[in-house]
C-alpha cells in the first residue's frame, strides 16, 4: 500500500512525459492532478491504518520491504518504505498540499503550449514521486534517491523557462550549491555504514541509543558528531541556510506554483525533515546540536533582514521562506524536533498559501512581480487579498491562526532549554518577519495602483508566461483595466489552504493554553528508539518549567509581532515616504541589506572564479590538447591528407604525449628510489 | 591436446571463428552489397552467443588449466561473458549504423571480433607473456578500428596517436615482463608470486623497477593519469561506435589483467603497490573530473569522464578486501552498460559526416526526440552515480570498500570528484531539456536493432540499479575462486 504513494504520481509522470504531450491541456493536467489526489488519498487511508494499530516497542509504524536492494555478504539494504507519525505528517503534507499545487498549475500555467505544457506537470509529477520516496524511505539509501531526485525535478523547475538567462543561471547554481550539500550527505551515510553497518533509521538509532553521548565540545566529539555534522551540510544545501542559502532566492526564477510546493512546502523542508527523522542520532551529538541551532537562528536572522527591503514579491517570500527554515533548524537544533516539525508542517500552509497568492497577483497584473508596481489591489482582487491576509497573520504569529502556536512552540523550547541568546535573536527575527510580510501586503494591496507606472515589458513581465503569455494576448495598454481575480481552480486552491492556515495549528495548542499539544504527543515516538522491552518511552516531561514563564513569554512574542505589524503599518501603509527617508538616513545598511550583503558576489570572487579559472584556464590548457588541437584541426580539415596528418604528429603533441608517460615512469621510479 | 585445453580455449576460438568468417564473407561479397553488414553483424553475434553460453554452461564452477596458460576459472568466465556482452551490445548498435557511417563493415566487425578473442585471451590467461600478446592482438585490432574512418584525418590522426603512444607503453610492459623473468626466472604468474612471497623481506631494485613498468603499462591501458593523454584524442576522433567500443571492452580487460596480476603475482608486494596506485587513482580522479568539466564537445567529455572512472576502478583495487574486488568486478559492468549505451545514443544521432558532438547540438532535443533524449538522460544520470541507476550502486560499493580499508582520503575525494562529475553529465541533460534549438537540423532515424541495443542497455542500467544483489553475489563468487 506504501508503495503505491510514490507510484500514483510516478505513473502520471511517465503518462505525461509519454504521450501528454500530443494531448490537450484539460487531459494532461487533469492526469496529473488526478495522480495526485490519488497519492493524497492512499496516504490517507494509509495513516488511518497506522493509527489503528498497536504500538510496538513504543513505535506505531507500518514497513514494508518491497525488496532487498543492495545486499552483499555481510550485510543488505532493503528498499523499505515505513510509514510512522513523522512520515505521515509529510506524505499528507505533500499529497494534500500537492494536490491543491497542482490544481492551482492547470490554470496558472494554461498559456503555456501543449507540450510545455505536458512536461511541467511530468516534471511535477515526478518531484512529488520523489519527495514521497525522501519521506517514505527506512533507510538513508532510499531516502537518498528521494533526495538526489527532488534535486533534479527543482532544478529542471527551477529552468522552466529556459529562455530567459536568468532563469537558466538559477538553474545551475542551485544545482551547484545543491552537489556541495550531497558531498556531505553521502559522505555521513558511508561514515555511519561503516561504523554500524546498517543505514536503516530505526536499526541506527537503536544502535546508537545504547551509545553514550558525545561530548559537546569540538575538541571531545568523535564519530557521530563527525558524521551528522556532515549530515548537516547535506541539510544546510537543501534547505537553504548558511551558508547554501544563496540559490534558493533566485530559484524563484521558476513557476509560482512550483516556488509554492518545492520551494516553499516540500522540497526545501527535507533538511529539517532528515534531522528530525534522525533525532536519536543527533540527540547524541550535542556539539551538532549547537551548531544547528545557531545556524539556523542566524540564518533566520540574516535572510529576515534582507526580506525587509526586497521589491520583488516572490523574492520577499523566498527570504521569508529561508528564514522561516532557518527556525525549523533552530528548534531541532535545541532538540525541540516535534517544535521543528510543526512548524514545517504549519509553514506548508501558509507559505504555499502566499506563494500562489502571490500568484494570482502576478498572474492578474501579466506578470510583473515587482511591488513597486502593484498597490490598490485589496477591492480588485478579494479573494486573493482575503487569503493573503490570512496567510500574512499566520505567518506573523499571531493567535489563534495556525503560525502562533508552532513559532511559540519553537521560541518556548529555546527559552526553556536555557538557550537565552538565541531566543532573544529568534524574537527580533520575529519581529523582522511580521514587518517585512505586512510591508509585503501594503505594498500590494493597499494605496492607489501604480502598475501603469511599470516600464513596459520591463525585466522579468514578459517572460513569466513564457513566449505566448498574456502580455501577448494583452496589448499593454494599462494593464490595470482588465484585473481579473483568481480563475476558479486558483481560487478553490487559495481558499483551501487559507482555512489549514488558520486550523493546522489547533493540534498543537500548548498545555500552557489549556490544549493538550496533541501534535508532539503524537510525534514523540518518532523521535525514539525502538524499545524492545516494550516499555513507555520516557516523554519529554523534562521541559515543562514554569506555566507562568511561558505564558508571559507568549504575551511578548504576540507584543513583537504586534509591534512589527504597526511598524510596518506606520511605514508603508500610506505611501512610501517615511520608508524612502528612512532608508536615505541609513543608505549604507539600506544598500548592503539591498545587495544581499554581497554574498553572491563574495562567493562568485572566491569561489566561482578562481574554480572556472583553474578549470578552463590552468589545467584544461596545461593537460588537455584540445586547445591547440582546435587551432590545428582547422588546418588538417582543409588540407586533409595524410601530410596534413603526418605533419600534426610532427608537431609535437604525440612528443609531448611520450613524454607525459615518460615523466610519469621516471616519477614513480623516483618514488621508489629515494623513498 | 588434450580435451581440457580444447575446452579452455573454446569460446575464444568460436569468436575468433566468426572473426574468420566475417574475413571470408567479406572477400567474397558482391561490391554493391548493402544487406552484408547485416550478416557480418549476424555471424559475430552467432560467435558470441556461442561463447557466452559456452562459459557460463560448461566453465562455470569448472576450473580448468588449458595449454598451461590459459585458465578457466569463474574469474575468467566472468570476464569472458562481459566482454562477449559488450561484443554483442556493440554489434546491435553497429547494425546499420555502421554503413551509414561509411565505415568499411567487413573490416569492421572482422577487426572488432578478433579484438575481443584477445581481450578474452587477456582476462584468462596466467601467463604475462600470453598477457602481452593478447594485449597487442587487443591493441592492434582497436588501433585499426580507430582509424577505420579513412576519410576521416581526425580519424586516422587519433588512430595514428593511439598506434604510437601504445607501442611506447608496450615497450614498458615488456621490459616489465623481462625483469619479472630475470628476478623469478618464469612467466607464470602463480610462480612468480610463489618466489617473491619467498624471498627475502626486501625486494629487490629489479622485482620493482618490473613492478612499476607493469604498471605503467596497465595505467596506459586503463587510461589513467599521467598515462591517460591518448585517451581524449583517440575517443574523439574515432567513429563513436568504435569510442564506445573501445572505452569499454579495453578497458574492462586491462583491468581484468591488471587486477589478476597484482592480487596474485604481485600480492606479496601490496605495501609497496599501494602507495603508488593510491596517488595514480587520486589523480585519475581529480584531472577526469576537472578537466571533463571544461569540455564542449561531448565525446571528449565522456573520454575525461572514462579516464575519471579508471580512478574510481583503481580505488577499488587499492582498497581490494574481498568486498574491494568484487566491487571492480560489478563497477566494470556498471561502466561498460551504461558506456555503451551513452556512445549508442550518440552514435545514433551522428549522422553521415556531420557529428552530433557538440554541447549545443544538444539543444532542445527533447523535443524532437523525446525517446533517445530519455535514454541519454539514464545513461548521463547513472554515469554521475545518481540512484537508482547502476552507477550509483558501482560506487557506492567502490567507496564503501574504501572506507572499510580505512582509506578516507580515497574516498573523500571519490566522493568529491563524482559529486563535481554530475555537472558536465547533467550539461547534456540541461541542453536537452532546457534549451531551444538552436539548428533545426535533420537527425537520422534510429532502426530497430539500435532501438533493441539501447533498450537492453537501458533495462541493464534500471535493473541492476534497482536489484544489484544478483551481480553482486555473482562478482563475489568469480573473485573468490582464485584470489
Amino acid at each position: 500500500m506504501l508503495l503505491l504513494i510514490p507510484l500514483l504520481p510516478f505513473l502520471g509522470f511517465l503518462i505525461n512525459a509519454t504521450v501528454g504531450r500530443r494531448w490537450s491541456q484539460g487531459l494532461s493536467g487533469g492526469i496529473a492532478t488526478a495522480a495526485m489526489a490519488g497519492a493524497f488519498g492512499v496516504s490517507v487511508a494509509a495513516v488511518w491504518t497506522m493509527l489503528g494499530l498497536e504500538p510496538i516497542g513504543g513505535v506505531r509504524a507500518i514497513d514494508q520491504h518491497v525488496f532487498t536492494w543492495i545486499a552483499s555478504s555481510t550485510l543488505e539494504i532493503p528498499f523499505a518504505l515505513r510509514l510512522d507519525p513523522l512520515s505521515s505528517i509529510m506524505i499528507l503534507v505533500i499529497t494534500g498540499i500537492g494536490t491543491l499545487i497542482h490544481l492551482y498549475s492547470t490554470a496558472y500555467m494554461h498559456d503555456e503550449t501543449n507540450p510545455d505544457f505536458a512536461r511541467y506537470f511530468s516534471y511535477l509529477n515526478l518531484f512529488a514521486s520523489f519527495m514521497l520516496i525522501l519521506v517514505l524511505g527506512a533507510s538513508f539509501p532510499v531516502m537518498f534517491i528521494g533526495w538526489e531526485g527532488v534535486g533534479l525535478c527543482s532544478y529542471l523547475l527551477i529552468g522552466f523557462y529556459y529562455t530567459k538567462q536568468s532563469a537558466a543561471d538559477a538553474g545551475k547554481k542551485a544545482f551547484v550549491v545543491n552537489r556541495i550539500g550531497d558531498f556531505g550527505f553521502i559522505l555521513g551515510m558511508l561514515i555511519l555504514f561503516t561504523a554500524f553497518g546498517t543505514l536503516d533509521f530505526q536499526l541506527l538509532a537503536i544502535q546508537v541509543s545504547q551509545l553514550e553521548v558525545e561530548a559537546g565540545t569540538m575538541a571531545g566529539a568523535g564519530l557521530l558528531t563527525g558524521a551528522t555534522l556532515l549530515l548537516f551540510l547535506g541539510a544546510t544545501g537543501k534547505s537553504a541556510q548558511l551558508p547554501l542559502y544563496v540559490w534558493l532566492p533566485d530559484a524563484m526564477e521558476g513557476p509560482t506554483p512550483v516556488s509554492a510546493l518545492i520551494h516553499a512546502a516540500t522540497m526545501v523542508t527535507a533538511g529539517v525533515y532528515m534531522i528530525a527523522r534522525n533525532a536519536v542520532l543527533f540527540s547524541h551529538a550535542p556539539f551538532t546540536l549547537e551548531v544547528i541551532a545557531i545556524v539556523g537562528v542566524l540564518t533566520a536572522l540574516v535572510a529576515g533582514t534582507i526580506g525587509l527591503v526586497q521589491n520583488d514579491i516572490k523574492r520577499v517570500l523566498a527570504y521569508s521562506t529561508v528564514s522561516q527554515l532557518g527556525y525549523m533548524f533552530l528548534a531541532v537544533g535545541v532538540g525541540a524536533f516535534a517544535g521543528g516539525v510543526f512548524h514545517l508542517y504549519t509553514h506548508a500552509f501558509f507559505k504555499a498559501l502566499l506563494f500562489l497568492g502571490s500568484g494570482a497577483v502576478i498572474h492578474a497584473l501579466h506578470g510583473q512581480q515587482d511591488m513597486r508596481f502593484m498597490g490598490g489591489l485589496k477591492d480588485k482582487l478579494p479573494i486573493t487579498f482575503w487569503t493573503f491576509l490570512i496567510g500574512t497573520i499566520a505567518i506573523s504569529g499571531l493567535p489563534p491562526f495556525a503560525g502562533f502556536f508552532s513559532k511559540d512552540e519553537i521560541l518556548w523550547k529555546t527559552w526553556s532549554s536555557g538557550h537565552y541568546v538565541l531566543w532573544g535573536l529568534a524574537v527580533v527575527a520575529a519581529f523582522l518577519t511580521a514587518t517585512y510580510m505586512f510591508r509585503l501586503l501594503y505594498m500590494t494591496f493597499w494605496g492607489t495602483s501604480r502598475a501603469n507606472s511599470a516600464p513596459e515589458h520591463e525585466g522579468t513581465s514578459a517572460h513569466v508566461h513564457g513566449s505566448t503569455g498574456h502580455s501577448a494576448a494583452h496589448p499593454p495598454s494599462g494593464p490595470s483595466a482588465h484585473l481579473h481575480d483568481a480563475p476558479r481552480p486558483m481560487a478553490i486552491a487559495l481558499v483551501l489552504l487559507a482555512v489549514g492556515s488558520i486550523v493546522a495549528g489547533f493540534f498543537g495548542v500548548p498545555h500552557a493554553l489549556g490544549g493538550h499539544n496533541q501534535i508532539e504527543a503524537f510525534l514523540e515516538p518518532s523521535f525514539h528508539a525502538m524499545t524492545l522491552s516494550g516499555e513507555e518511552v520516557a516523554h519529554a516531561a523534562a521541559v515543562h518549567g514554569d506555566v507562568a514563564i511561558e505564558l508571559g513569554l507568549m504575551g511578548l512574542s504576540i507584543a513583537v509581532a504586534i509591534a512589527g505589524i504597526l511598524l510596518a503599518t506606520a511605514l508603508f501603509k500610506n505611501g512610501f515616504g517615511r520608508a524612502e527617508a528612512l532608508a536615505a538616513q541609513f543608505s549604507g545598511v539600506h544598500k548592503v541589506l539591498y545587495n544581499k550583503y554581497y554574498v553572491d558576489e563574495l562567493y562568485d570572487a572566491v569561489f566561482v572564479q578562481p574554480i572556472k579559472r583553474l578549470s578552463t584556464g590552468a589545467l584544461w590548457k596545461v593537460m588537455d590538447a584540445g586547445v591547440i588541437d582546435g587551432i590545428v584541426n582547422g588546418v588538417g580539415l582543409t588540407v586533409r591528407g595524410w601530410s596534413a596528418v603526418l605533419r600534426r604528429v610532427q608537431t609535437g603533441s604525440v612528443r609531448a604525449y611520450a613524454m607525459s608517460i615518460f615523466v610519469g615512469v621516471v616519477a614513480i621510479l623516483g618514488y621508489y628510489l629515494w623513498r | 591436446m588434450n580435451m581440457a585445453d580444447f575446452s579452455s580455449i573454446a569460446p575464444i576460438l568460436m569468436v575468433s571463428l566468426a572473426a574468420c568468417a566475417t574475413m571470408l564473407a567479406e572477400a567474397f561479397r558482391k561490391q554493391d552489397d548493402r544487406a552484408a553488414g547485416v550478416w557480418f553483424g549476424v555471424f559475430g553475434l552467432i560467435g558470441l552467443a556461442g561463447a557466452i553460453v559456452t562459459s557460463i554452461f560448461s566453465h562455470w564452477n569448472h576450473s580448468m588449466l588449458g595449454f598451461g596458460v590459459i585458465s578457466i576459472d569463474n574469474f575468467t568466465v566472468f570476464f569472458n561473458v562481459m566482454l562477449c556482452a559488450i561484443g554483442i551490445l556493440t554489434i546491435l548498435l553497429s547494425i546499420g549504423n555502421a554503413e551509414r557511417d561509411h565505415l568499411p563493415s567487413g573490416e569492421y566487425y572482422t577487426l572488432m571480433l578478433f579484438a575481443i578473442a584477445g581481450m578474452m585471451m587477456m582476462a584468462s590467461t596466467t601467463d604475462l607473456l600470453v598477457i602481452f600478446i593478447a594485449l597487442e592482438v587487443m591493441s592492434l585490432g582497436v588501433y585499426v578500428m580507430t582509424a577505420i574512418k579513412r576519410s576521416s584525418a581526425e580519424g586516422v590522426e587519433a588512430g595514428f596517436k593511439y598506434f604510437v603512444l601504445g607501442a611506447f607503453s608496450s615497450a614498458f610492459f615488456l621490459y616489465g615482463i623481462a625483469m619479472a623473468h630475470a628476478v623469478s626466472g618464469t612467466t607464470k604468474l602463480d610462480e612468480i608470486g610463489m618466489r617473491i612471497a619467498s624471498s627475502s623481506l626486501d625486494p629487490s631494485i629489479l622485482l620493482i623497477l618490473s613492478m612499476v613498468l607493469l604498471i605503467v603499462g596497465f595505467a596506459f591501458k586503463v587510461g589513467a593519469v599521467p598515462f591517460h593523454m591518448w585517451v581524449p584524442d583517440a575517443y574523439q576522433g574515432a567513429p563513436t561506435l568504435v569510442t564506445g567500443f573501445m572505452s569499454t571492452g579495453v578497458k574492462v580487460a586491462a583491468m581484468a589483467a591488471f587486477v589478476r596480476v597484482f592480487l596474485s603475482a604481485f600480492e606479496p608486494l601490496r605495501i609497496e603497490w599501494i602507495p603508488i596506485l593510491s596517488v595514480i587513482a587520486a589523480l585519475t580522479m581529480i584531472l577526469g573530473t576537472v578537466v571533463g568539466v571544461a569540455q564542449t564537445s561531448v565525446k571528449r567529455m565522456l573520454a575525461y569522464s572514462s579516464v575519471a572512472h579508471a580512478g574510481y576502478l583503481l580505488v577499488g583495487l587499492v582498497a581490494a578486501s574481498t568486498a574491494g574486488k568484487a566491487a571492480i568486478l560489478f563497477y566494470l559492468v556498471a561502466y561498460s552498460v551504461t558506456n555503451l549505451g551513452a556512445f549508442g545514443v550518440l552514435a545514433a544521432l551522428t549522422s553521415g559526416d556531420r557529428p552530433h558532438d557538440d554541447v549545443r547540438d544538444f539543444a532542445g532535443m527533447w523535443k524532437e526526440r523525446p525517446g533517445l533524449s530519455a535514454l541519454l538522460t539514464v545513461f548521463l544520470l547513472s554515469l554521475g552515480g545518481f540512484p537508482p541507476m547502476v552507477g550509483f550502486i558501482g560506487k557506492w560499493y567502490i567507496f564503501n570498500a574504501a572506507i572499510q580499508e580505512g582509506m578516507y582520503t580515497l574516498a573523500i575525494l571519490g566522493v568529491l570528484t563524482s559529486v563535481v562529475s554530475v555537472f558536465f553529465y547533467l550539461r547534456v541533460v540541461v541542453m536537452m531539456y532546457m534549451s531551444d534549438e538552436t539548428a533545426p537540423e535533420h537527425r537520422p532515424a534510429v532502426s530497430a536493432v539500435t532501438t533493441a541495443g539501447l533498450l537492453l542497455a537501458l533495462i541493464a542500467v534500471i535493473y541492476l540499479g534497482v536489484l544489484p544483489g544478483g551481480l553482486l553475489s555473482i562478482a563475489a563468487d568469480s573473485v573468490a575462486s582464485i584470489f
